[in-house]
């Protein structure tokens, strides 16, 4: 069977006739807003079943159940909200980046039969600050959409009223976790908050609040058109339906690609994205994006599951990955990784804030041949109150998720090459010390 | 909601954490020790009440939990992983261990973490020495770092605002401070800045943290980051001696804590009462201990001589007043004898001089008011409401001054209650104050005419139909609050918005509120500091101590007093006019200064230039003891013990410090000293001894005896028969070198069980007389004239008090003199600058019937139409030119002293 992708969310927008991504285009060739009309004549709770039938999984990193999700909003509490994640800010992923300026009407449709499945009157898309293009285009869709019906009071005559509010970000990663983003949609600084309360109990300006990722609400208009049996049908175990996946690093063909979950990393990268760069042996890769567990070769015929990764210990994360050959130091990506978090870190945190530039500093030092002997183990010490136990599905001493980021790669580091490591920081330290200068 | 900052945003819009627990008890276990606590209560505060100490730095409890430092990890039995003590709310059978190994272990990682940037330039800081980082780092830390790396850099300090500086490289960001503003004092003028390692509290751009409340933020922060200009370098901890007392920079009566080091006053830090101040002050009232080392006190007595003021010793000055004094009455009777003030001394200082007045004297003519008050048969006479009815209250009626202005601290109080308890808010005024933005319902009169809205409020709130449009939003809030609180009274603070107009209006306002069936209880507003133990205590026209009439009290008091006056004396402006006109040829002026505080300054001048004879008691030389017989030299606050009275009525005590220098005394012992000149020995010959005599004789003093007032925690409300149950014994505050506990940072766990049972608290009390429903009366009492302005070319005067201003505390406190703002302006909006055709800060002329003087004019939006605001703290010439006391509003003209701008059209 050839190995190839099975596109859902970006069928239109990859085998669409004209390059537009525009209403007009998007309602003939896409039946944009189809589903919305047919949802809309449904029951709320109809669809709400119909989603958790799909077993659909949030898309943005964490993977919960997206109709359980939304079932957990309190009854009878209104006004109630719905936030879309589109501060899509993890290293090596750009997929929502992708759909929103590929296909943003299909994110919009998704949205509204959302918020109308929950019961929400306001929407809020809260873009990444970068995607400069991504909101232009949103924003003219969104306009489009208001101006065809779909939005505003009485959306297509079924008494049902929606905004929708496109909000940019301010170029900050903790923008993109659930709290973080909350806060910041309300105008205060993007720090992420304690729960409990949860935001489906006292989430944006403390209503009851559902956020999803881009991807996951793409799916959305897909699964009520289809239902959610046909979804449920794709997929592996727990993991159904597709996936996009952002291929990137030394490989021959990076990109995204959307592909049914179970096929395995090697038909992924090898057989889709056309395999390591110049046919040379693959060192690693990291599967869910910066923040997850690496992965070695041994690993490439394991498949895209959910659940098969956390029992690897590590995760598909918001679905990126990222693949190095044999010219790459590993310690240089982990310090990579370092200073990327150490300079989001939002500083709430004590273990993070303190520990990721701590972490940066010292892996900087291990790069350059300046390392002490036991530095590997300075860092899996002291990272173990940010990360208790170290392994992955991480707990951790932080309120949100960046505070084990900021470990994982360390922990990569010593479970895959630890050995190699150590006898590296001894020789830097040993050639050092021969030559230090004794006095006559 | 776009347009009204997050800090206001009503509590329903705001995320909270849970913090407050229900009435259902639950049972936890705490390191094996089984402990009931109410479910949903934190449980950083549960195992803290039952004696587990987890260590934490950004937890406080006046404030809601952030979960930022990460220090109060505990383990919690079927949770994963270890959770944050300060954000877990208990529940029915939880099991916690607070000092399993894994979290001795996260607490030494978070402490580890904490230190790798911090400079632990401990000896040369302020916090060294009573440090929350470097204690926990002692108890639960490691002892060595294992960072070798270059620690962060910033420069060192910064100034944040005028009394606040900021270290950034001691800060481990735990958002105290930036709570602080936002949450409590609704002045979010810091935050952080920056990301990770590189985060930093910063101000604004341009907007230094010019909150009335900053000095908080340096009590609160668990480092040394926070320092006070006041304090900086002045003394280590362990050299500091302290003592527990009240605030006596307004009337709201702050619990606080003195420290002294060499005999000098450097710091006074709150102490968390729950009924008053939650461990809050105003920097007013935080840095102007200040003032008490000006080096203009007076220490020795001065007498008049040779067309000067000499000083004078003792004995000498206080036979010369004698003999003043008994001159006087022999020629003209007692009559002919008026005291003045006495509102900013202690409740002994009022006793011993309504004593030596009324009982020695005896004399009626004794006033602690100068025209800036209430009527005492109305303060004393009305339905008393607690600091703490804020909290319960059903809504809260504004009638009276600006609260962020006048009494800081009750502001954040009713801040509170509005904003995170949803008490519905009613703002009724001739002109925005600080808590405006708050308030459901915003009711603005011309000056002086507060009734005919009191009237369309009163109805409303009785139920009756209304005209729905603007009283709407302030029914809905209040059925809200029925859901939650649906008995609570309706609670008005009630004081004097402007002393240019007469206390009449604002009175007969009050009256309606009191009659409508609406439950009202009133919270008096009158800020001078001890205004209402003077009251209570006998200092004002026709009552005796202890809250009752002349009448009511004379054969009660016979037995101790030699005398008790036959019938009701005159009020301030009556005494001043009747010195002006010459009937009163004594003057008694206790510790205040007429001619800057009496409204009407013109009367005031005309009184002391035309009296025979004035004996002064101050701590300064002031304008109105320049022809004075006398004047004798007082202790103050920090050199006196004694007890003083709130606005609730709460008597509370004051410590002593330091040694005063040079030779002062007490007001109440130059009292006695007199009387026994004048051939009457009081025989009190200690302070606790004028308690006690008090507690005797003074009906509404029942059971305040010495022993009381030292014993109970939060002083008590009078009377006691009505609060004994809030009456809080404190074992440690017999001792007063004992530092409390948590004084430096922590507030002090309340738990009442440690009363001696030695009768300290009084059993059933006997009732004292309650005076007559005073406010009943004052509703029958027509309107004298009408409120309309003369003419359209007319502004009415609003005359106010800010909180700095030319005031002796403001101006003799280094630290609060850079913020003292001395001369009038004269405040108006846009379009009554536009009418005018003058430019911002132009001088104008202005007009009052009493005379005519020139101010600067100023902008302010917040001012309404047809108002000019003029602040009454000011440098002459001001508001008290302008003002004539027997007139019932004060209306003004404005002349341009340029040519005006015409504009071209």
């Amino acid at each position: 069977m050839a190995i190839e992708e099975t596109r859902i969310v970006t069928k239109f927008l990859r085998d669409r006739p004209q390059d537009s991504w525009e209403y007009a285009v998007a309602r003939e060739h896409n039946q944009a807003y189809s589903a919305l009309e047919a949802a809309l004549k449904r029951d709320p709770n109809e669809l709400i079943e119909e989603v958790k039938t799909s077993g659909l999984r949030g898309r943005g990193g964490a993977g919960f159940s997206t109709g359980q999700k939304w079932s957990f909003l309190p009854a009878g509490v209104f006004p109630r909200y719905l936030a879309i994640n589109a501060d899509e800010g993890e290293p090596s992923t750009f997929k929502d980046h992708m759909l929103i300026e590929g296909d943003p009407h299909q994110l919009i449709e998704g949205t509204i039969i959302s918020a109308f499945a929950i019961g929400a009157h306001h929407a809020f898309i809260y873009i990444r600050g970068e995607f400069a293009l991504g909101t232009e285009r949103l924003e003219a869709a969104v306009a489009e959409a208001y101006k065809n019906g779909y939005l505003g009071k009485d959306i297509l005559g079924s008494g049902f009223d929606l905004e929708l509010i496109v909000h940019q970000g301010a170029g900050c990663y903790i923008a993109g976790d659930e709290t973080g983003l909350l806060s910041s949609l309300e105008g205060e600084r993007a720090m992420p908050r304690i729960k409990p309360p949860f935001p489906a109990v006292q989430g944006l300006f403390a209503a009851p609040t559902v956020v999803n990722n881009v991807e996951t609400i793409s799916n959305i208009p897909h699964i009520v058109r289809k239902g959610g049996e046909w979804y449920a049908s794709m997929g592996v175990n727990k993991s159904t339906g597709t996936r996009i996946f952002s291929v990137s690093g030394m490989v021959e063909r990076p990109g995204n690609y959307e592909i049914e979950l179970g096929m395995s990393f090697r038909d992924l990268i090898e057989g889709l994205a056309g395999g390591v760069r110049g046919g040379r042996p693959m060192q690693f890769f990291i599967p869910g994006g910066a923040s997850a567990p690496w992965l070695l070769p041994e690993h490439l015929d394991e498949p895209l599951d959910m659940d098969r990764a956390s029992e690897l210990r590590t995760m598909l994360g918001s679905g990126s990955i990222m693949a190095f050959d044999d010219t790459v130091d590993p310690l240089l990506v982990s310090w990579r990784l370092a200073r990327f978090f150490a300079h989001e870190s939002c500083g709430k945190c004590t273990p993070c804030r303190e520990g990721s530039s701590w972490i940066e500093k010292v892996l900087y030092r291990m790069t350059n041949g300046l390392g002490r002997p036991d530095d590997l183990d300075l860092l899996l010490d002291f990272g173990s109150n940010i990360v208790p136990g170290l392994n992955a599905p991480f707990a951790q001493t932080t309120i949100c998720a960046l505070g084990p980021s900021t470990m994982s790669h360390v922990v990569s580091l010593d479970r895959c090459f630890g050995a190699e490591i150590r006898a590296r920081l001894q020789k830097d330290f040993d050639k050092r010390r021969s030559l230090e200068v004794t006095p006559a | 909601m776009s347009s009204v900052p997050i800090s206001q945003w009503p509590s329903e819009y705001k995320y909270s954490a849970p913090v407050a627990g229900d009435t259902e008890m639950v049972n936890v276990t705490i390191d094996g020790v089984e402990v009931q606590a109410p479910r949903g209560e934190l449980l950083i505060k549960v195992a803290q009440d039952y004696g587990t100490y987890i260590p934490r730095f950004c937890y406080h409890e006046r404030m809601k939990p952030v979960g930022m430092c990460r220090m109060c990890l505990v383990e919690v039995e079927g949770m994963r992983g270890l959770q944050i003590s300060c954000a877990t709310p208990v529940v029915e059978g939880m099991v916690v261990t607070t000092q399993s190994p894994d979290v001795k272990e996260a607490q030494d990682g978070v402490l580890e973490f904490l230190l790798i940037n911090h400079p632990l330039d401990c000896p040369v800081c302020d916090r060294g020495g009573e440090c929350p980082l470097q204690d926990q780092t002692l108890a639960f830390g490691p002892g060595e770092s294992r960072f070798v790396e270059e620690k962060r850099h910033f420069e060192k300090p910064i100034p944040i605002s005028d009394l606040v500086l900021l270290d950034r490289e001691r800060c481990i960001q735990c958002g105290r401070c930036t709570r602080f503003a936002a949450e409590v004092a609704g002045d979010p003028l810091i935050d952080f800045g920056g990301r990770g390692s590189s985060t930093e509290v910063i101000t604004y751009p341009g907007a230094p943290f010019s909150s009335y409340f900053s000095g908080n933020v340096v009590q609160i922060c668990p480092v040394g980051a926070l320092t006070a200009r006041s304090y900086r370098f002045k003394a280590r901890p362990w050299d500091l001696s302290a003592v527990e007392t009240s605030c006596q920079s307004c009337s709201v009566g702050c619990r606080g804590v003195l420290d002294s080091a060499s005999n000098r006053l450097v710091r006074f830090l709150g102490v968390d009462s729950e009924p008053v101040n939650h461990g809050w002050l105003c920097d007013k009232g935080r840095y102007g201990y200040e003032w008490v080392h000006a080096k203009d006190r007076l220490n020795i007595p001065l007498v008049a001589r040779g067309g000067g003021l000499v000083p004078e010793s003792w004995p000498q000055a206080l036979e010369l007043a004698t003999s003043v004094i008994r001159d006087v009455f022999d020629k003209h009777g007692a009559k002919a004898i008026g005291v003045l003030g006495g509102a900013q001394g202690t409740n002994e200082d009022a006793y011993a001089w309504a004593r030596l007045a009324k009982g020695v004297i005896g004399t009626d003519n004794v006033d602690a008011q100068l025209g800036d008050g209430l009527p005492a048969e109305v303060v004393i006479g009305m339905e008393r409401a607690t600091i703490a009815d804020l909290d319960s209250a059903r809504a809260i009626v504004l009638l009276g001054p600006d609260l962020k202005e006048e009494l800081p601290v009750l502001y954040l109080r009713v801040r509170r209650a509005a904003v995170d308890l949803g008490v519905p808010l009613v703002d009724i005024g001739a002109s925005n104050t600080g808590l405006t933005p708050y308030a459901q319902a915003v009711l603005r009169h011309l000056p002086g005419d507060p009734e005919a809205v009191t009237e369309k409020l009163a109805a409303a709130l009785a139920g009756q139909p209304t005209r729905p449009d603007e009283l709407r939003p302030l029914l809905e809030a209040i059925d809200k609050r029925a859901l939650i609180q649906k008995e609570g009274p309706v609670v008005v603070v009630l004081g004097r918005s402007s002393v240019a107009e007469a206390a009449d209006a604002t009175v007969r306002a009050a009256a309606i509120l009191a009659q409508a069936g609406i439950s009202a209880k009133f919270l008096s507003a009158l800020p001078t500091a001890n205004v209402h133990g003077a009251l209570d205590l006998g200092l004002a026209p026709g009552f005796l101590p202890g809250r009752v009439t002349l009448a009511a009290g004379r054969d009660e008091l016979a037995k101790t007093w030699a005398r008790v006056p036959e019938e009701q004396g005159l009020g301030a402006a009556k005494i001043l006019a009747n010195a002006a006109g010459g009937e009163i040829k004594l003057l008694v002026l206790l510790n205040c200064d007429p001619i800057a505080d009496f409204p009407d300054g013109q009367l005031a001048k005309d009184a002391l230039k035309n009296v025979e004879h004035v004996i002064s008691l101050n701590s300064f030389t002031n304008e109105s003891m320049r022809h004075a017989d006398v004047v004798f030299p007082i202790t103050v606050w920090g050199e006196q013990r004694g007890s003083i009275s709130n606005i609730e009525g709460r008597v509370a005590r004051l410590g002593r410090k330091i040694t005063p220098d040079g030779s002062t005394m007490e007001p109440w012992r130059i009292a006695t000293e007199l009387a026994a000149r004048l051939g009457h020995e009081m025989d009190l010959e200690s302070f606790t001894e004028v308690q006690d005599e008090i507690a005797q004789v003074a009906p509404a003093f029942v059971g305040v005896d010495s022993k009381l007032i030292s014993w109970a925690r939060d002083g008590a409300v009078l009377p006691v028969a009505d609060h004994a149950a809030e009456i809080t014994l404190a074992l440690s505050s017999l001792d007063q070198n004992k530092r409390s506990a948590g004084v430096s940072w922590e507030p002090i766990p309340t738990s009442g069980e440690d009363t001696p049972g030695n009768g300290a608290v009084p059993p059933a009390v006997i009732s004292p007389p309650r005076p007559a429903q005073a406010l009943y009366s004052w509703a029958k009492q027509a309107p004298e004239r009408t409120a309309a302005l003369a003419d359209s070319y007319s502004l009415r005067l609003v005359a106010s008090r800010t909180l700095y201003g030319n005031d002796l505390i403001t101006t003799q406190s280094p630290s609060l003199a850079r913020l003292a703002t001395v001369t009038a302006q004269l405040r108006v909006n846009e379009r009554e600058r536009d009418r005018l055709g003058v430019a911002d800060g132009e001088v104008v002329r202005v007009i009052s019937s009493r005379s005519s003087i020139e101010l600067p004019l100023v902008v302010d939006p917040s001012v309404p139409e047809r108002v000019a605001l003029v602040a009454i703290n000011r440098d002459a010439p001001g508001a008290s030119d302008l003002v004539d006391i027997n007139e019932s509003v004060t209306d003004l003209r404005i002349e341009t002293l340029s040519k005006p701008v015409i504009k071209e059209s």
